[in-house]
């Protein structure tokens, strides 16, 4: 059968503020146990809650960003269930009156489609601390740190068909979260999460079929994978004519398969109820407009502004404007440099083959933007060629230096001297003559396709110093004879 | 000396008559002569309370003594109070040492007061009798055969035993307003929002209030000026500003417009306390206020939509109870919905275990319209119901409980005939509007309270409204007769 | 509205309160009344009513997004059942 794969996202993005959605206390990964915890976070008798403002800025934030409907009056419920690292037996969440409703993004697939999808809602809600699976005396450790932790949970309406689809509506809103400040967008320690709701129909019916959601998948390459497996195991029990049954499952990327959680099961009955210790939170027109107009640019925006005002293509803006440090890193560059070409080339070739060969990203380059503009500066004044300044920036990598100091250390600076060029190239005439005599006796055209043999051999002679430009006119003259 | 005010000892403690060493040893020494037969304690801070009384001292020497310094006085078991055991009744916190203050607590610690001990309760303040205490049924100090109202009965009996000068309560449905009224003191439940529920163990969070117990309204007022005022740590304290509460109560009464409403004083009003009443509303009459019949329709309708809400609130404000952080953990758990089912059931009594039981059903699938939205429906009804009485007269008027205080174990095997006792208690909490109970006489040798209901913040009012009572009349200043039941 | 066993069992779970047999039954006659007391909300006409969650219908207050708070996990630990390196311990959790 002819399968349609029907895809839903729930995406928790951590917001970045200072302290906790509902208390003081320190947001931060990494700390000890339990030493970011108040009274509230531990959910200790009477303690109570206050709204962190910075979140609720966020929150609209996000809102104008996907052109969402912002709720005026948003209402924090309570989300009732036991489990030992949520410690007021309550999730505190939003549920009826969202800070965020209806609203959508659009996102380019690799062959340049462009498709939209929904935005049901985004709430703002604590998260819950972390059990320590660990043997402590033979039990489980409870670190609360992360518990009241701010969360935006952004959930998609069920438009997604795919998982190339799926993994460029995350990273559209990885790069949404990351340009707006709101989010570090650190997957691996769980900044962002996914929730993968998931069923198949087959192809041209309207109903949707019975669906699973897979819970807590933290990376690009998890969320692609995750929707392959499943997708196959749907397709392979509704095949043999099976029946889907809706749960909650979990992704094992060692495995690489998803497995039913059954401890999560019977505690389906959450008994919302509106917050009693919380008040409704009331917006102004003139609050919310005012977030609106002070919204930084956007990954959309900032594209079509590079086409613009650069003149890239599409495919280039696309790639440039991704993340909001890899813009900011070219617009550095091109600042400095005053060459748009030159410097997406470069960030979008050498750096880029270099972060991916380290696995970093490119907020973490060992080469700042500004001592990549001086390397390509002196590309543009002829101090050096390009095939030299790939050299250069492997040894700048490599911390060895900024590039003026390692092009003089190297003694890397191009020869422009054209009489030092003549003799190389006469020598090169010279010690081919084989070669220059069938130069000689050839078509215009085909003489244009052997003259690079000769500029080799030249560069070759000149230990790559040779400054290409000259060399050429030199070379034409000296072997037309 | 167990009789005296507030402002009369602070006289006294100003000109050295007395130490507050001394008052506080001398209270102590009745505590643990006469609460043995009351129960009213369930812990007694003696070394922390004659430091700080030697603390109250220095200060008073130096001469920047305020009104409560020095005074003694106890706060209900569910004010957590740093370093002190806070038990609210509960087995489930028998071992619960709070590292903090509540708001309420920690500002009547500011003002000066010296703490004598924590004061039983019905266990997380369900009940109107006291006898849902793990620590025991606190026993009435007019007669210790019956019940001393819940669930402040202890700070209720300790006050009026003379135990201490004065005591805080808290009130989600009249457990201020109805042990006041069953041992002969004075009560205030103030507007919601209008002092912190920071640090109290919530009950039911929208409905829970804190406020003073004392003899008079006079104390009552002292006690308000220092708890009373917005709190950063709670979302729920109002902003507005406080009055001073001692400043207004010498306001004279003429012109005052009382309304009485008609379904308060209806068939089902005892007819010896319907008397008593119309005998005090006649002395208000006197200080020239007039009177006005007014309608509360939707009055009998309080106790359903209560006994929706509150469980409803309680079963989630009470899931933190899970034997992880704090609290009691059942022994050798053999897997961790074992100690959840365990704990919980072990350290809640029955009375808790329903409630928690009736509001996991009522916020349930299926069920949450129904019940919990159905509720607060129609406690906006019960809310406009004052509203609009309130358009029209100044305060109300009416009984605080349909019987004097009842035999202990009298009410304890019918599930819902104790809920029947709160019927003119519990509107006030679902409409957030201030109440008092005023001693206003006696039926059959036991107190009888007059509830004063008032608009929101209106706490001045009230207060002055009692006051002026208290001035022509002497109900709030009989002592029971310890000697008969002791 | 009265509940069987069965409702009472099923509520008591979601509770997380462990019922011994012999008290299903004190539970499901004592929370049967409870519901029937509150069966009389039911004859009332509130279409039109809005849900009045809290009394004053106050706005919420923001707090500014500041550190106030310190560590003070040893004064928490302490009143724990069972800690061991700074964490809380509970019998094992399976996923």
């Amino acid at each position: 059968m002819n399968w349609e794969v029907v895809i839903g996202l729930e995406i928790h993005a951590q917001l970045s503020t200072k302290s906790k959605l509902f208390s003081g206390a320190a947001v931060g990964f990494g700390a000890e146990p339990n030493t970011q915890t108040t009274l509230v976070d531990l959910g200790m008798p009477g303690a109570l809650p206050v709204f962190n403002k910075e979140a609720l800025r966020m929150a609209v934030m996000f809102g104008h960003a996907v052109n969402a409907e912002i709720g005026m009056t948003s209402i924090f419920a309570r989300k009732n269930y036991f489990y030992p690292d949520l410690p007021k037996g309550y999730q505190t969440s939003q549920m009826d009156d969202p800070i965020v409703g209806k609203g959508a993004l659009d996102i380019t697939l690799e062959d340049g489609t462009v498709r939209r999808i929904g935005i049901t809602r985004a709430h703002l809600e604590e998260d819950a601390g972390k059990s320590l699976h660990e043997d402590f005396q033979g039990m489980t450790g409870i670190d609360l740190n992360r518990s009241s932790t701010p969360l935006l949970e952004i959930v998609s309406e069920p438009d997604i068909r795919s998982a190339k689809e799926a993994v460029a509506y995350v990273k559209m809103i990885h790069s949404i979260v990351t340009y707006l400040g709101i989010c570090d967008g650190n997957m691996a320690e769980g900044s962002m999460r996914c929730d993968i709701n998931l069923s198949l129909r087959p192809k041209g019916q309207s109903e949707y079929g019975t669906r699973t959601e897979i819970k807590n998948v933290n990376s690009f390459r998890f969320i692609e994978k995750a929707i392959y497996t499943e997708i196959e195991r749907q397709a392979d029990i509704l095949e043999d004519g099976g029946k889907i049954v809706q749960e909650t499952r979990l992704y094992d990327p060692d495995k690489n398969e998803t497995r039913s959680m059954r401890s999560k099961e019977d505690a389906n009955d959450y008994r919302y109820f509106p917050c009693p210790d919380l008040l409704p939170v009331e917006l102004t027109e003139e609050y919310v407009e005012a977030i609106r107009q002070n919204l930084p640019e956007l990954p959309t925006q900032k594209a079509a502004r590079f086409i613009e005002q650069y003149k890239l293509s599409d495919y280039d803006a696309g790639v440039l404007s991704a993340s909001r440090s890899m813009a900011d890193y070219f617009e550095t560059l091109v600042n400095k440099t005053k060459d748009a070409k030159l410097s997406a080339n470069w960030v979008m070739g050498e750096l880029s083959k270099l972060l991916n060969q380290s696995q970093l990203e490119i907020v973490n380059s060992p080469v700042s933007a500004d001592s990549f503009a001086e390397l390509l500066i002196r590309i543009q004044d002829n101090t050096i060629n390009g095939k030299t300044a790939k050299d250069v920036l492997q040894s700048m990598w490599d911390g060895e230096g900024s590039a003026d100091e390692i092009i003089e250390k190297k003694g890397l600076v191009q020869v422009t001297d054209t009489a030092a060029i003549e003799a190389m190239v006469q020598s090169v005439i010279d010690a081919n003559s084989a070669q220059v005599e069938q130069f000689r006796a050839s078509e215009p055209d085909k003489q244009k396709k052997m003259i690079g043999f000769f500029m080799g051999q030249v560069m070759k002679a000149s230990q790559g110093k040779a400054n290409p430009g000259l060399v050429t006119p030199i070379l034409q003259k000296l072997l037309q004879g | 000396m167990y009789q005296q005010n507030i402002a009369a000892l602070a006289k006294q403690l100003r000109s050295k008559d007395i130490s507050s060493v001394e008052l506080t040893q001398s209270f102590l020494s009745r505590i643990k002569d006469v609460d043995p037969s009351l129960n009213s304690f369930i812990s007694v801070t003696e070394d922390t309370a004659l430091n700080t009384a030697a603390e109250a001292d220095k200060l008073i020497a130096s001469g920047n003594a305020g009104p409560l310094t020095g005074i003694p006085i106890a706060h209900k078991d569910l004010f957590c109070t740093n370093g002190i055991l806070t038990t609210c009744g509960s087995k489930m916190l028998h071992n619960f040492i709070p590292p903090y203050e509540s708001t309420v607590t920690s500002r009547l610690k500011q003002a000066g007061t010296v703490l004598l001990g924590k004061t039983n309760m019905d266990e997380f303040a369900m009940g109107s009798s006291n006898e849902n205490s793990y620590y025991g049924a606190v026993k009435n100090p007019w007669d210790t055969t019956k019940v001393p109202g819940g669930s402040s009965g202890g700070s209720a009996a300790a006050v009026a035993a003379g135990l201490v000068v004065a005591a805080t309560g808290t009130d989600t449905g009249g457990s201020i307003r109805q042990p006041a009224s069953f041992c002969g003191i004075t009560g205030l439940k103030p507007t919601y929002g209008r002092v912190s529920r920071f640090g109290m163990v919530a009950f039911a969070s929208s409905l829970d209030q804190a406020g003073p117990m004392a003899r008079s309204a006079e104390d009552c007022a002292y006690i308000m000026n220092a708890i009373a005022g917005f709190d950063t740590q709670d979302s729920t304290s109002s902003e507005q500003a406080t009055d001073d509460y001692v400043d207004t109560l010498s306001q004279p009464l003429q012109g005052l417009k009382i309304g009485l409403p008609k379904e308060y004083f209806d068939s089902t009003l005892n007819d010896d306390i319907k008397n008593t009443l119309m005998t005090a509303i006649k002395e208000f009459e006197k200080l020239g206020a007039t009177i006005k019949e007014i309608s509360l329709p939707n009055l009998k309708l309080s106790i359903p939509s209560y006994y929706v809400i509150a469980p409803s609130e309680a079963s989630s404000n009470l899931s933190r109870f899970d034997g992880v952080r704090y609290g009691h953990r059942c022994e050798n758990p053999k897997d961790l919905l074992d100690m959840y089912m365990r704990s919980r059931a072990e350290g809640f009594g029955q009375e808790v275990q329903k409630r928690i039981m009736v509001g996991t059903y009522a916020l349930s699938e299926g069920y949450y319209d129904a019940y919990y939205l159905k509720a607060q429906r129609i406690r906006r009804l019960i809310k406009q119901d004052f509203v609009n009485a309130l358009a029209e007269v100044d305060v109300i008027m009416g009984p605080v409980a349909p019987t004097t205080a009842f035999d202990i174990g009298s009410k304890t095997n019918d599930p819902v005939a104790m809920y029947l006792e709160d019927i003119y208690t519990l509107s006030v909490n679902l409409a957030g509007i201030p109440a008092m109970s005023v001693p206003a006489g006696f039926d059959n040798g036991m107190p009888v309270g007059l509830q004063i209901m008032g608009n929101y913040f209106a706490e001045a009012k009230l207060l002055n409204i009692a006051h002026q009572y208290q001035q022509v009349t002497d109900w709030h200043l009989q002592n029971p007769n310890l000697a008969k039941g002791a | 509205m009265s509940l069987d066993t069965q409702d009472v069992q099923k509520i008591a779970h979601l509770a997380r309160l462990a019922l011994p047999d012999e008290e299903v039954q004190t539970y499901q006659s004592s929370l049967s009344s409870v519901l029937e007391l509150v069966e009389e909300m039911q004859s009332v006409d509130t279409s039109g009513v809005d849900p009045l969650t809290n009394p004053l219908e106050m706005t919420q207050r923001l707090r500014e997004d500041e550190v106030t708070e310190t560590n003070r996990r040893d004064d928490f630990l302490a009143n724990a059942p069972h800690s061991s390196n700074g964490l809380f311990l509970v019998p094992k959790v399976i996923d």
